[in-house]
């Protein structure tokens, strides 16, 4: 998947988890909590979907890798190297 | 003893397989419109049960309803809607002054169900089983959620009471306000058990889940050729205050709840005992004040069963042989059995009979059976009463759980 692919598959699983959220003006660059409504409970729900989606084993210790858009890239990209993007939120 | 509080209906909110309010959950009873359709679920397949269709989405962000359960978003919708036709906003009385009981008959069933299929999908791995899980099957998860969507702070939780639980809800909204725990109360109950496949093939096992060609037919309490209960969804929470206090605001009064019982067979797991019911209803009367005679209109418990018609009708037979203006009848057949909803849904349909005289029937039935045969029972059609003053409304359930409540007109 491309770096901009990976944003899609994130906001993708974003958009299951937090449908009541405006996506489309995201600011990679900032913490999605400062511009979204997601609790802990909610990072968890997408630690579960790229699991479940990409097989991606996140540690705990990892979970401050999501913080922004532009964060989730850089960490996943090594990591969904050669998969196709699932779109569920479509 | 000091004297107790008197404590009054102010408000009604609900959804049920045949209407998402009371006036249209009325009108569909009082015409013989039936709530049961033909319903499908994993590992059962096609069977029959009463759906709701109410709009989660009134009252309930997308992310709540899919954080939550559906029994939470029964409880919130019903919470919601009794807030408003009591007239009231959450905070009237103190949002730490206002607690929230709802009967269940189960709760976590269907979320468990969900997760045990999801991690199946992914050969057991449990890393794949939901954090959401506890949260959702916690036994006061309905009664949280409202407290959550409604930013209640007083006491709120849940009652397990098999399918006495509507009426327990009820019970114990008087019961806080009468101890001046709160200053408002929601009581009533709420059932999801039609998402579990669990109820509908443990039903089947016992022998006892109905059947019928025609949905709209399946449940048909007291008839020869019924055959076991249809499992629906539903709820219903009423809005309680201390009389004075609805006084006080002029609010509509639907009517005081002025006697209530709740005692245990200790027999059986599964089957009723009438004998332990006839005392649940006396036991009601009595603290009423009442005599059977003074009871204008009893809402039975019958769910469709063969024994459990039969025994309830030996119970009524007994405790109202000397009430000839008594009526009897069945809100079952039209919804079927909503579990942990039921005892308060087939309250609230009674209510209006205050107002209209009108009192509904017990539908589907072709062939009464002779063991059912009841002095008094609304068959099939409406009856105008000159007035109705009294309605008892029993609610009983697994491991010999017997409840009756007793709400006069105001």
């Amino acid at each position: 998947m491309t770096r901009d692919e990976i944003i899609l598959a994130v906001k993708d699983i974003i958009s299951t988890i937090a449908p009541d959220e405006e996506l489309d003006g995201l600011d990679p660059a900032q913490p999605l909590r400062d511009q979204i409504e997601l609790d802990s409970m909610d990072f968890l729900d997408i630690v579960m979907e790229l699991r479940k989606r990409y097989s991606v084993q996140m540690p705990e210790e990892d979970y401050g890798e999501l913080n922004t858009l532009d964060s989730c890239a850089e960490y996943l990209m090594p990591r969904l190297e050669g998969q196709e993007l699932k779109l569920a939120g479509a | 003893m000091a004297e107790r509080a008197r404590v009054v209906i102010t408000g009604v909110g609900l959804t049920s397989p045949n209407g998402d309010d009371l006036g249209t959950f009325r009108g569909n009873l009082l015409s013989g419109v039936s709530g049961v359709e033909a319903y499908e679920i994993r590992h059962v397949g096609p069977t029959l049960a009463g759906v709701c269709h109410f709009d989660a989405t009134r009252h309930q962000k997308r992310k709540e309803i899919r954080r939550g359960t559906r029994a939470g978003s029964i409880a919130i919708y019903c919470a919601r809607e009794a807030f408003a036709d009591a007239g009231l906003e959450p905070t009237r009385y103190g949002v730490d002054r206002t607690g929230v009981y709802v009967g269940i008959t189960e709760h976590g069933n269907v979320e468990t169900e969900n997760e045990v299929h999801s991690v199946s999908q992914y050969d057991f791995d449990l890393s794949f089983w939901s954090h959401h899980h506890n949260p959702r099957t916690v036994a006061n998860s309905p009664a949280g959620e409202v407290t959550l969507n409604m930013g209640l702070h007083g006491p709120a939780y849940c009652l397990g009471g098999a399918c006495a639980a509507g009426n327990l809800g009820l019970i114990q909204a008087v019961q806080m306000l009468q101890l001046g725990e709160v200053d408002l109360a929601l009581g009533g109950g709420v059932s999801e058990s039609i998402h579990t496949f669990g109820i509908f093939a443990s039903f089947a096992a016992q022998g006892a889940l109905a059947t019928h060609a025609d949905p709209t037919k399946a449940s048909r309490p007291f008839d020869r050729d019924r055959n076991g209960i249809v499992v629906s969804e539903g709820g219903c929470l009423f809005v309680l205050e201390r009389l004075e206090d609805a006084q006080a605001r002029g609010a509509k009064i639907y009517g005081e709840v002025v006697g209530h019982a709740v005692n245990s067979d200790a027999a059986d797991f599964v089957l009723p005992l009438a004998e332990r019911q006839n005392q649940c209803m006396r036991q009601a009367l009595k603290r009423a004040g009442m005599e059977p005679g003074d009871v204008d209109v009893v809402n039975t418990h019958a769910t469709s069963t063969a024994q459990g018609d039969i025994q309830e009708c030996l119970a009524l037979r007994e405790v109202f042989a000397d009430s000839p203006r008594t009526r009897i009848n069945n809100t079952k057949s039209f919804i079927g059995h909503a579990m942990g909803a039921a005892g308060a849904l087939e309250l609230a349909g009674n209510l209006p009979s205050f107002e209209d005289g009108m009192i509904h029937p017990t539908i589907n039935v072709d062939d009464l059976d002779p063991e059912c045969d009841v002095r008094g029972l609304v068959l099939n059609n409406p009856v105008e009463a000159e007035r109705v003053d009294t309605i008892l409304s029993l609610s009983f359930g697994m491991l010999g759980i017997n409840s009756a409540v007793i709400v006069r007109r105001f």
